[in-house]
């Protein structure tokens, strides 16, 4: 580090004296001051979406207080309104995608990293984000129409035969359910978690694996002990990264979950998500208290986002300072 | 590496050039069309009659070279915008609740409901060997298969009025409309007017509590559930109905017949329903003979007192041809005309509106 910088002052000896004091300066700092314009921006356009949120939802916070978050109704005509059930329905359906999704996702992305030809790597990984790039309201359509039958029909008379004894497999197989859109979430968020898991492993120092080679290690164990361990914070951060698209999901989630409002522990049984009973039901809300329980539901979604991403962070941090320790 | 980020810049050249050059078409074209017409209208609301009045202003910018700019936001939209003043006219399957009626009227004065146009809903099912219009159901059944309180085909009272029927020995899967609608505003008025359980229950709105089991996306979301799952009944509106060929339930209405849904028996519920002079009244459960139980108006909503002297009158002039000339485009499009008795108490409320006191238009 220090040859570098020192071998850069020798070459511009002129510049440094006399020109760099004077010229770029000015355009340091407007470049400094217009960064910062920007980055309160963000900062400004947050803090103003909140406060318009909490505006708006503030009819619904003085009526209802803390039994919106446990209520289970949720009823237009008598103006009483509930989230829990939209909650449970957007954790639910997220954790089963994500039981999906982790798995596949990250051995995909050690196969691309680790041993895959690059011959094969360079399409799969384009494919893998194709798939990424797909709107997910063709995503919903697929669902209905192509993976809800195959998930009624022989899925879910399965599971409920075989193990109908179960709270998880109860009720009649409808297709439409948490069940359907776990798996619609699994099949959007594995694109995500899949490319940044495969970046964050090929980010590893070559000679971690070495060195690890060296000592007689396997591929396997070479994988196992030196690449997973050391991009783990990565990981978690990629898995985080579905996670929050997950919860947010609206389009390809209504198509497929079956809008009912209920709290089950049936995983065949039809529900919401907060993202869907707002997108569902805003356009023809009338009446501030319905208006604004809508959006109090949005504003719950905003606080599970931000716990979600405390804890990843909290997550991230202890795994490098574990890593460190052990160092 | 450095190939790759290369082919990026292209990438990246390449949008820039595209977004420039669909900037520099549409640029022009938008300048040169807003000062073409001589009146701008705007409004806003029901997406349920949205293809009948795009096709209304397309002809009648045609006509008159007076544009009209609707979008349809939703019924719930169409009322606040119309009630913040930022349209000139709102749109409505429903009828507006007292506090948005009183909202409106504190802030712009009186309001009126104009019908332009009636809807039904089609009740549909999935049965095998079941074609369309051999069900029959009366509105009680309906009400007491939405409310779960009937849950499987073979009940005694569906198999009694239905004896030639082979009706399955399965359940009922309910399908609803789970985003807010007037179609679901219609129905569930319907089902309050049949049923005492159903209004103290469930009641009626763009979206109720509903008691089971599926919930779709729009008329598509249910018409397709509907399709998919057996032993299934839902009900979408009737454009929908007709232009999918769904099989759909024929409705026993006030007077004892068994009614399909259909174009005519919509027009005719207006007249077995007493029409009062504002125009705010549903169709549900007409006593005409003929008419299909599950009828309602579409509005517009306008108020009294226009603000602008030329907008006010472009709008009178627009709402008139509607209720008139308009109506020949009804049935094209699959949506049900005025009768009249309609049409002449809605030219009365039309002449009603007023500039500063004058009316805008006299006969």
């Amino acid at each position: 580090m220090m040859k570098k910088s020192e071998q850069a002052t020798t070459l511009l000896p002129g510049l440094r004296h006399k020109e760099a004091a004077a010229r770029p300066r000015v355009g340091d700092r407007i470049f400094s001051k217009v960064t910062l314009f920007f980055a309160l921006l963000i900062v400004l356009i947050l803090a103003g979406l909140l406060i318009a949120l909490n505006i708006d939802a503030w009819p619904a916070v003085q009526k209802f207080g803390l039994s919106f978050l446990t209520s289970v109704s949720w009823d237009p005509v008598r103006e009483e309104f509930g989230a829990l059930p939209a909650v449970y329905g957007t954790l639910l359906s997220s954790l089963i995608g994500l039981i999906i999704a982790v798995p596949v996702s990250i051995g995909s992305a050690v196969f691309l990293s680790e041993l895959a030809p690059e011959w094969l790597c360079r399409p799969c990984s384009f494919l893998i984000e194709m798939l990424a790039a797909i709107p997910s309201v063709i995503i919903g359509l697929w669902g209905l129409f192509v993976m809800v039958p195959f998930i009624r029909n022989p899925i879910e008379k399965w599971l409920g035969s075989s193990l109908g004894f179960l709270p998880f497999f109860q009720g009649p197989p409808f297709g439409v359910g948490f069940l359907s859109a776990g798996i619609i979430l699994a099949i959007m968020v594995i694109p995500i978690i899949t490319a940044v898991s495969r970046d964050v492993m090929r980010a590893v120092p070559i000679t971690q694996r070495e060195a690890m080679l060296a000592l007689g290690a396997t591929r396997w164990e070479m994988i196992t002990r030196a690449v997973l361990p050391y991009c783990r914070s990565g990981l978690i951060g990629a898995v985080i990264l579905g996670l929050g698209r997950a919860l947010g999901e609206t389009m390809a989630v209504t198509m497929v979950i079956g809008n009912s409002y209920n709290l089950t522990p049936s995983l065949f049984s039809p529900g919401v998500t907060i993202a869907s009973k707002v997108a569902s039901e805003f356009s023809e809300a009338s009446g501030d208290l319905y208006i604004g329980s809508l959006i109090e539901l949005a504003l719950v979604l905003f606080g599970i986002t931000l716990l979600v991403n405390i804890i990843a962070r909290l997550l991230v941090w202890r795994s490098i300072s574990v890593r460190g320790g052990g160092e | 590496m450095r190939r790759f980020s290369d082919d990026w810049f292209v990438v990246l050249a390449v949008i820039l050039v595209v977004a420039v050059g669909l900037a520099g078409c549409s640029a022009p074209s938008n300048s040169a069309t807003a000062p073409a017409g001589p009146v701008n209208l705007t409004g806003a609301g029901a997406t349920f009659p949205a293809p009948l009045y795009t096709k209304w202003f397309d002809e009648y910018n045609k006509l008159t070279g007076v544009k009209v700019n609707y979008q349809p936001i939703g019924s719930g939209g169409g009322i606040s915008q119309i009630t913040e003043g930022t349209v000139d006219f709102g749109a409505s399957d429903g009828i507006m609740t007292e506090a948005q009626l009183t909202k409106a009227e504190s802030k712009s004065g009186p309001i009126l409901h104009i019908p332009m146009t009636s809807g039904s809903v089609a009740i549909i099912y999935n049965l095998a060997d079941l074609g369309t219009g051999q069900l029959k159901l009366t509105g009680d059944m309906l009400a007491g298969i939405y409310l779960k309180k009937i849950t499987r085909w073979n009940d005694p009272a569906i198999v009694a009025l239905n004896p030639d029927l082979k009706l399955p020995d399965a359940a009922i899967a309910v399908v609803f409309r789970s985003d807010g609608s007037g179609t679901t505003y219609i129905f569930t008025n319907y089902l309050s007017k049949v049923s005492q359980e159903w209004s103290k229950q469930v009641g009626n709105a763009t979206s109720v509590k509903w008691p089971g089991d599926i919930g779709g996306q729009g008329n598509a979301g249910v018409a397709g559930q509907v399709q998919q799952i057996p032993n299934s009944i839902g009900y979408v509106e009737l454009a929908y109905a007709k232009q999918n060929k769904l099989a759909w339930a024929k409705l026993k209405n006030a007077a004892g017949n068994f009614i399909e849904p259909a174009l005519a028996a919509t027009t005719m519920a207006a007249e077995g329903v007493t029409l009062p002079d504002d125009m705010k009244v549903m169709l549900t459960n007409s006593s005409n003979p003929d008419a299909y139980p599950i009828v309602g108006f579409t509005w517009l909503l306008v108020y009294v007192n226009q603000k602008d002297k030329v907008k006010g009158e472009a709008l009178v002039k627009m709402l008139w041809w509607a209720i008139h000339d308009g109506q020949k485009y009804t049935e094209a499009l699959t949506y049900a005309s005025l009768a009249a008795p309609v049409v002449s108490k809605a030219e009365n409320e039309v002449l009603s509106i007023m500039y500063q006191g004058q009316p805008l238009i006299s006969r």
